[in-house]
């Protein structure tokens, strides 16, 4: 695998672009700003078409100073529209989004149609293509992730507490209005000069998809940033290698070989899925947000609370036998529990490999262990059942149901209040 | 003092002196502008007209003195920051711009934290918070603030007992140190136990004073005897701009 000169300056490129836009699309989530963001990109599409007619090139600067302006008009007119007729802000937002852009397709038709050549490249900026990135484009782009890099870093106690808490902000003497307006200058800056690679369409996914990740994986904000960046830069870098042929290159075969080579695949709805990959993985394997995690640990504690029934119920059907830990057979148990043939076998299998009951074939019987844990399981639900009749009123009749799952919960600490506070008699 | 939302005004005409080193509940029935007139006088809503001074001088030179307490379902718990991270942002203020808080500021933010009994949650994130813990960690960040005057919106409201009387203990240890606290209230029952001075407030001012001459009987009958419905109409005028035809 070689990477010849034109395809590392387009990896720069998109990377650059992905990590400062996962960088400042998190604070811009965070402050609930993301719709913004897509108002913003969508409505540049006009301004870029108009730019090219006035100066009727491709060039790179001369075409984002159009979209960044059309964009911010955008949003002066969401603004306008809020205040105006009390439209709804969500409403509003959709309202401005769609017209521009309906605006900017029309217009898009019309230089299409002239038949001056030099507007190919311009078609691009609906879903984007990083293939056409230059040298000096990415100086562009390097010159604004450092600037938005920069300004995250130095403001990042600023933005921190405007976004978790912007009333307490304004109490405080911060000038909530303007760090907000920074920050809208800063996700606008990202935005056009994303819009070559990533297109109009699907910026707003590059903003909000990587914060979305990183918050699987951390609880801290001085993290989550940083990995949010790490995390845009890698799909972008990704996507771009899908786009201009790299993966197939290197492969010896197309993976998408439907018809036309990924050569020619848009870079932004490939970012986009890379990017989505990366989301789903973490929605899975999050150790504590994820969802097998979560499935994992309702498993545990639901193999845990049959644990205990199995000892507590032995312990019971025993209790008024002289012994200290009297043999039971396994059927008064099943009697007992409605348990499937295969869970009661694995709750029994587990029970006496742990050391906590002793089997035979048709019965079992306490260690000294078991019977140990059990005494502590039933004597919290007694408590309980106690606290519930004599602390709380409810009729005895009503009350063993709820006791029976919440014994498995109370901790040892709590059982000592309980025991406490029931009446000496 | 006349605050308005959306032009249609909810206060009117406040005219209030705060005595300084007491425990101050503001009293009044839902809707009664009770957090509307902490967050004018805070400058979180713009008055419509009337000014506020601390001290003698306008709130914009005095921020420094001044600890706040919004409620707390105004935000999003799920943020991702911890109980020690969020108590630092009362120390923001002095830090002012650009500078990073430091070894001072944790300290700052550990006897604060120790001070409302959440030592033990420092470095939970603050989602695994109950109600009464997130509660606590607002007033340990309004004490990181070092005020003089704080401003409380419904402290008590949604609370376990634990952390009704740290509360409570805390009101008392502020007012010991002479500080001034203005305390958003709704639960008439615990007024004479908590406050030494009400402000009876119900779209206007009924009565202000120490609690034991104005929380009577006659002055709560105003406060809560039906709203005035011709303020409510008033308001409703003002808000369409004038006479319709």
């Amino acid at each position: 695998m070689t990477f010849d000169y034109l395809t590392v300056v387009v990896l720069l490129g998109t990377s650059l672009l992905g990590g400062v836009a996962g960088v400042v699309g998190t604070f811009a989530v965070l402050r609930r700003r993301a719709l913004v963001g897509d108002v913003l990109a969508h409505a540049a599409l006009p301004g870029l078409c108009l730019a090219f007619l006035v100066l009727g090139t491709v060039q790179f600067a001369g075409l984002l100073v159009g979209a960044l302006l059309s964009g911010l008009a955008g949003l002066a007119l969401i603004t306008l529209v809020c205040h105006a007729t009390r439209t709804k802000e969500d409403a509003a937002l959709g309202i401005v989004l769609s017209t521009f852009f309906g605006v900017g397709i029309v217009l898009l038709s019309i230089v299409q149609q002239q038949a001056s050549g030099g507007q190919a490249g311009l078609k691009s900026y609906i879903f984007g293509q990083a293939g056409l990135m230059g040298r000096r484009d990415v100086y562009l782009i390097g010159t604004v992730a450092f600037v938005g890099l920069c300004a995250m870093t130095l403001f990042y106690k600023e933005l921190k507490l405007l976004s978790f808490d912007p009333g307490f902000a304004r109490a405080q003497g911060w000038p909530t209005l303007r760090l907000d307006l920074g920050l809208m200058a800063v996700l606008a800056l990202v935005i056009i000069i994303g819009l070559p690679a990533v297109g109009v369409v699907l910026m707003a996914a590059m903003l909000i998809l990587p914060g979305a990740t990183a918050r699987f994986w951390t609880d801290r904000l001085g993290r989550m940033l940083p990995l949010a960046g790490i995390v845009g830069a890698g799909s972008a870098a990704g996507a771009t290698l899908l786009s201009a042929g790299m993966l197939t290159a290197w492969l010896g075969f197309d993976l998408f070989a439907f018809g036309d080579t990924t050569a020619n695949l848009p870079t932004g709805p490939l970012i986009v899925l890379c990017g989505t990959a990366v989301l789903l993985v973490s929605v899975l394997f999050s150790p504590r947000r994820g969802v097998i995690a979560a499935m994992g640990r309702t498993a545990r504690s639901r193999w845990r609370t049959g644990l205990e029934n199995l000892l507590s119920t032995l312990y019971e059907l025993g209790e008024r036998q002289p012994d200290e830990c009297p043999e039971v057979p396994l059927q008064a148990v099943l009697d007992r529990r409605r348990w499937r043939p295969w869970h009661a076998r694995t709750l029994l299998w587990w029970a006496s490999w742990r050391g906590l009951i002793e089997r035979s074939d048709h019965a079992a019987r306490l260690t000294q262990q078991g019977a140990q844990h059990a005494a502590r399981i039933v004597r919290a639900r007694r408590l309980w059942e106690a606290f519930l009749i004599h602390g709380v009123n409810i009729a005895p009749d009503h009350v063993h149901r709820d006791a029976d799952a919440i014994e498995h919960l109370l901790p040892a600490e709590l059982v000592e209040r309980l025991e406490a506070e029931l009446p000496k008699s | 003092m006349t605050v308005a939302y959306h032009r249609k005004p909810v206060l009117w005409d406040i005219d209030l002196i705060a005595p300084e080193g007491k425990l101050i509940g503001i009293v009044g029935p839902n809707g009664a502008g009770k957090s509307t007139l902490i967050k004018a006088v805070l400058g979180l809503v713009p008055a419509a007209s009337g000014r506020v001074t601390f001290y003698g001088k306008p709130y914009a030179r005095q921020r420094h003195r001044v600890g706040y307490v919004p409620q707390r379902e105004s935000v999003d718990w799920d943020f991702p920051v911890t109980t020690t991270d969020v108590v630092t942002m009362g120390t923001y203020g002095q830090l002012g711009w650009l500078r990073r808080p430091g070894a001072r500021q944790r300290e700052t933010a550990r006897r604060c934290l120790e001070q409302v009994g959440m030592t033990a949650m420092a470095d939970r994130q603050i989602r695994q918070l109950s109600g009464g813990q997130q509660q606590r960690v607002f007033l340990a960040r309004a004490l990181a603030q070092d005020a003089s005057i704080y401003f409380m919106d419904e402290p008590f409201s949604g609370v376990d007992a634990a952390t009704e009387s740290a509360i409570l203990r805390l009101l008392q240890s502020l007012r010991r140190e002479g500080k001034t606290v203005l305390v958003v209230h709704h639960d008439l029952p615990t007024v004479r136990q908590y406050f030494d001075h009400v402000i009876l407030l119900n779209m206007r001012l009924i009565a202000a004073g120490p609690t034991e001459t104005t929380f009577t009987n006659e002055n709560l009958q105003k406060t809560y005897g039906g709203r005035l419905t011709i303020l409510d109409e008033a308001a409703e005028a003002v808000r369409r701009g004038g006479p319709q035809p």
